[in-house]
């Protein structure tokens, strides 16, 4: 782990703290706004124009589940908490907070939070909000991050079991709102940045039903309001007057396009067209760095790249044949010579980005490649696979050039290594969540990414209950260690048993985690406030301005 | 003429039956569901999703529903873009394709049959053999080839023209991906072109006109070109529907917000019901193109009237 890596943890470390509301103390911040240093000329065109990967399923924020989405959204609808450019929690809708126990948790609005047609935001839109997100009426496909933070009744909820007006939540006065969870989490409050958890302006939802959120019915809370939405073509915002720190705003116009082509829109970015870029391509990375370098943003990513076992077929209901596998991955290679953008080797499944996570490395990581051969070598053997009997199996990834890249290259590793033979199969992505979810696979690429910077974002995942890309792992010792993690009551405890759900991992090895991922950007650099530091890539376009060249 | 259209349209209803029939069956086959993600969704959520779209219902249900709402005109809600109906959807994206396709091919047949003509009527010469070898590179180099060299180009090193979207659909918006788009058909229609014409100026009944003293571009402006655009006509309708909905490629490139895009992303997507749409409007365009491509060719060519 590098200097630069430390420091950058040490901020985010911070911000869970912060964000946390472990005390009773009240707690109270600065509110961020586009801050622009002074000396900086302005250019007198403030109009920012953003690449952003495929188009948007919808601008509900219930009824999405992209990352795509949850860009616009977080500018068009604020929440009870919102990122500053470190990816600290910092006040949004609510001012205030607190909490006496991390299971009641009471948010205090501020008074002049207001609608874009002018209503107040109060207590009771938070309270629709969050009852329309676990109504079964709704078929909100991320109800479950509610179930996930143990909000009273969110579980029975979406079932069907019991009425929405039972959640734990209510208003105590028009700006006083509060949550009542199942069970203490003290990152509960840096949950409340999430996009499923953003407002919805209840009259205009109720008289315009599906459309309400077309440009001429749209009513929000953001910074930012919608003004154009041509389909696969651009979304455009306009700043929102009513919004409570609209002064602040410095850009008048924020254009995104869906440009989902990584090389359509490094070209668009050349020629002047857009202030930054959603992605980079991994093919023209180091030329891009070589010719741009002024305009490569590289920062670290709450995701991880890695390979799942089918532990219920053979070969891999074998222990000894995972581990093997895993062992032979030289992740090095994998990172440094065929990604090369800065990704770093994952031996967990958490990455280390993740705030408040710094385990001891399990004992694989710890060897030298030369050193887990050996042993790989020494477990196949010991599973019975040998010259004459060599293991053979199928890897399955989703159709993609970069994932293509990587398991000719790993296996060949796994060739040279270990006289492996694999067989390679793509599937296109909807054909390879069906074949996953069968478990119709022995071994598999797989990726995720967190929804909040915690890593019960990334455990959780494994779980016995959770069938997620057709990970079956069901290990009692897992979920009892899971389970621990959730009821566990101070901060301390919880962090050991997220140690222990990775040492748990790495002896099952149900997954062989290979990177953890970097956010790559072409970013103009007349752009300002661009949030380089946020691991969750929260940018926010009220923060952004344009320098004048 | 009224008794050939009529006879046209009796003949496309069956075949849209059948082709709505095997396409909704197709999908409902096809591996993966609209709302399958990465993050396997509880059963109750499922359950909600399934019964909010209909997916609930057994299949035969499913597919007497759509086709009674197909036939009043109602293609159903987009299954991913969950903001908009299929109709607003092709609403949108049809003008574009449309738009850029009609100019495309307008350029490609004019230019097209422009060429071809002049180099039939230099026959052997230079110039035909230097219009000839260029529209042969224009039939065989791809448009994902094409465009990104005229992106690069005009875009990113001289800078006349913008690398991609579309706005309002203003002019220089539509001229790179015009020339995309249509530089393989121009070659086409020059080398279709070509052929006829060189075969018809040889015909018996040019000789006689010449024999007669008729200047020859009086021949060929009013006994040659006519019966020389026979296979050039018929050419068109096939052309000008592959030119509409056969532009992902270049709907990608240049970020358009066409027809293209929306259906290659709506098969990936398993988005069913705007997959139908397009099939369905696709069908249609087709059935639209070549009745008008046989109407223009009873007219042109007597034979086929009689």
């Amino acid at each position: 782990m590098n200097k630069n890596k430390n420091k950058n943890k040490n901020k985010i470390t911070k911000a869970l703290i912060l964000g946390l509301g472990l005390s009773f103390a009240t707690t109270s911040f600065t509110a961020f706004a586009a801050n622009v240093p002074e000396g900086t000329k302005l250019a007198a065109k403030q109009e920012l124009v953003r690449g952003n990967g495929n188009e948007v399923a919808s601008l509900d924020p219930h009824k999405t589940e992209g990352v795509p989405e949850s860009h616009v959204i977080r500018d068009l609808l604020e929440g009870l908490v919102n990122q500053d450019a470190d990816g600290n929690t910092i006040p949004g809708v609510a001012e205030r907070w607190e909490t006496p126990d991390n299971k009641t948790f009471t948010f205090y609005l501020r008074q002049d939070a207001k609608w874009s047609n002018g209503d107040p935001v109060t207590a009771d839109d938070f309270v629709y909000s969050f009852q329309r997100v676990v109504d079964p009426a709704t078929a909100s496909p991320y109800s479950w991050f509610l179930e996930m933070t143990s909000m009273t009744n969110a579980a029975d909820i979406i079932a069907g079991k019991k009425d929405k007006s039972t959640l734990g939540v209510k208003a105590i006065d028009t700006h006083t709102f509060q949550v009542h969870l199942e069970h203490a989490a003290p990152y509960f409050v840096m949950m409340m940045g999430h996009t499923t958890v953003k407002p919805v302006h209840k009259a205009t939802v109720e008289k315009f039903g599906d459309k309400w959120t077309k440009p001429e019915n749209f009513v929000g809370n953001g910074a930012f309001v919608l003004n154009n939405w041509v389909v696969n073509e651009r979304i455009e915002m306009v700043p929102n007057k009513f919004y409570w720190d609209n002064a602040k705003t410095v850009l008048t116009k924020v254009t995104f396009l869906p440009i989902e082509n990584q090389v359509a829109e490094m070209n668009r970015f050349l020629s002047g067209e857009l202030d930054f870029t959603y992605e980079v391509s991994n093919e023209h990375f180091r030329r891009l760095k070589k010719d741009h370098p002024e305009s490569l943003q590289i920062k670290g990513s709450l995701c991880t790249y890695y390979y799942n076992f089918n532990t219920h077929k053979k070969p891999f209901d074998d222990v000894r044949v995972r581990k093997a596998i895993s062992y032979a991955i030289d992740r090095n290679i994998v990172t440094d010579a065929l990604l090369g953008q800065g990704q770093k080797p994952a031996y967990f499944l958490t990455p280390e980005i993740i705030a408040g996570f710094s385990p001891e490395l399990p004992a694989y990581g710890k060897m030298t490649q030369n050193e887990r051969n050996t042993t790989a070598k020494k477990l196949l053997a010991e599973a019975g696979y040998n010259k004459s009997n060599p293991l053979k199996f199928s890897l399955l990834y989703n159709t993609s050039e970069n994932h293509k890249k990587l398991a000719v290259a790993i296996a060949s590793m796994w060739k040279k290594t270990l006289g492996v033979e694999v067989t390679l199969e793509n599937q296109e992505w909807k054909t390879y969540l069906e074949t996953k979810k069968q478990g119709n696979f022995e071994a598999s690429r797989a990726g995720w990414c967190g929804d909040y910077n915690e890593p019960s974002t990334f455990t959780s995942l494994m779980e016995g209950s959770n069938t997620t890309g057709g990970i079956h792992y069901q290990s009692a010792a897992y979920d009892e260690l899971i389970k621990r993690g959730i009821e566990a009551t101070s901060a301390e405890e919880r962090t050991q048993l997220y140690y222990a759900q990775e040492a748990q991992l790495a002896k099952d090895m149900p997954i062989a985690p290979i990177y953890q991922y970097v956010q790559t950007r072409l970013v103009n650099p007349h752009v300002g406030g661009y949030a380089a530091n946020n691991a969750e890539d929260k940018l926010y376009s009220k923060d952004m301005y344009i320098i004048a060249e | 003429m009224f008794k050939f259209i009529l006879k046209r349209v009796i003949e496309a209803i069956p075949t849209l039956l059948i082709l709505i029939t095997i396409s909704f069956f197709l999908m409902r086959f096809a591996p993966g569901s609209p709302f399958s993600s990465e993050r396997t969704l509880p059963p109750q959520v499922m359950e909600n999703i399934n019964a909010k779209y209909g997916l609930d219902k057994p299949v035969m249900e499913q597919y007497t529903t759509y086709l009674s709402n197909v036939l009043q005109g109602d293609l159903g809600p987009s299954f991913k873009y969950k903001d908009f109906t299929v109709n607003e959807l092709v609403a949108t994206a049809l003008p574009v394709s449309a738009k850029i396709g009609a100019v495309a091919f307008v350029f490609a047949v004019f230019f097209g049959v422009g060429i071809g003509t002049i180099a039939a009527l230099r026959q052997n010469t230079w110039l035909d053999y230097s219009v000839m070898s260029t529209a042969m590179i224009g039939i065989v180099m791809p448009s994902f080839v094409l465009a990104p060299v005229l992106i690069y180009l005009f875009s990113i090193t001289l800078g006349w023209f913008p690398a991609g979207g579309w706005l309002d659909g203003s002019a220089k918006y539509m001229v790179l991906p015009v020339l995309g788009m249509s530089m393989m058909y121009v070659a086409t229609f020059a080398r279709i072109t070509r052929g006829s014409m060189i075969e018809t100026l040889n015909s018996n009944f040019i000789r006689t006109a010449r024999a007669k003293g008729l200047s020859f571009s009086y021949i060929v402006l009013h006994h040659a070109l006519k019966p020389a655009m026979l296979p050039v006509v018929s050419y068109m309708g096939p052309a000008f529907v592959g030119i509409i909905t056969g532009s992902v490629v270049i709907e990608t490139i240049f970020g358009l917000p066409g027809i293209g895009k929306l259906f290659v992303n709506a098969a990936f997507n398993r988005d069913y019901s705007l997959v139908m749409g397009i099939t369905i409007l696709i069908g249609l365009l087709f059935i639209l193109f070549n009745a008008i491509v046989d109407i223009l060719l009873a007219y042109v060519d007597p034979k086929i009237r009689f």
